[in-house]
């Protein structure tokens, strides 16, 4: 019944995506300073709040682990982890060729850019940091702190372009008092972050059952070896 | 349409797609190695405990 009710979101997230694009590519204008590019914003900016929110689910993930010790909290935390470098790169990429056309250049060692790159390296190094530790509990008590240790930089990207002026555009949107963008293109956006967001919850659950089940073989595996 | 400014607005798309792709492959072949793996270890734990 559950797979069932996944398959059945999932079906609605493609579906949603496919018109997505066909009102992004071939419905809505070129903007006018930018031309075509803009369009990039429309996956950009959803990705980015996707990151965000598996970030967030991250650090729930890992203070729950650390209040109740129990290891579905760790296995939560690692789904989030790797969902948020998957949203994280196509932020970094898709940021990147926006600036080549936009600023000219691939990158700058503006506030944003940096902390969103150092946020994605330190979530790149939790996953790999496991890969070091066998014992789960040891593995689950230390990959929580590193992750607690790591949320604020995820707070610092977000606010970073309120704090310093950089770079990196303002907000454009007008719920974050922006107005880099007109009201009609806006909707765009909001509707490409439902489907991602509701894309990166799907994966979550698939993931989380994963290491579940990868948890359940390792208890095989004892039951074997005492065999 | 500037034809530089749509190329790379192509870029993007098929980038921000193609991390999506490949993770959803990733997670198609780590489940087939779950199954494969589970069914392996019950066979095992089923002969071990007829003999």
């Amino acid at each position: 019944m559950r797979e069932k009710l996944i398959y059945l979101i999932a079906v609605g997230v493609a579906i949603l995506l496919v018109a997505n694009l066909y009102n992004i590519l071939l419905v809505l204008p070129d903007e006018a300073n930018q031309g075509a590019i803009w369009r990039i914003f429309t996956f950009h900016f959803p990705s980015a709040m996707s990151a965000g929110l598996c970030s967030f689910l991250a650090l729930i993930g890992s203070m729950m682990y650390l209040w109740r010790r129990n290891l579905w909290w760790d296995a939560f935390a690692v789904s989030a982890t790797e969902l948020t470098l998957a949203f994280g790169a196509i932020v970094l990429i898709t940021g990147m060729i926006w600036a080549r056309i936009i600023w000219g250049i691939w990158w700058a060692w503006d506030a944003r850019l940096t902390s969103t790159l150092v946020s994605w390296l330190a979530y790149a190094a939790y996953l790999i940091f496991r890969k070091a530790i066998e014992e789960p509990t040891a593995r689950a008590r230390y990959s929580a702190v590193i992750s607690i240790l790591t949320f604020p930089g995820v707070i610092i990207s977000w606010k970073s372009i309120e704090w310093w002026r950089t770079q990196h555009p303002g907000p454009v949107l007008t719920i974050r008092g922006g107005g880099g963008m007109a009201p009609g293109m806006q909707p765009a956006a909001y509707w490409n972050l439902l489907a991602l967001a509701v894309f990166a919850m799907i994966l979550l659950s698939i993931r989380l059952r994963q290491e579940n089940s990868q948890r359940l073989i390792d208890g095989f595996r004892r039951q074997v070896h005492e065999i | 349409m500037d034809s530089r400014n749509f190329t790379y607005m192509f870029y993007g798309f098929a980038a921000a797609w193609a991390i999506l792709v490949i993770y959803v492959i990733t997670l198609v072949s780590r489940e087939r190695k779950i199954h494969q793996e589970m069914s392996r270890l019950q066979k095992l734990i089923e002969e071990g405990s007829r003999k």
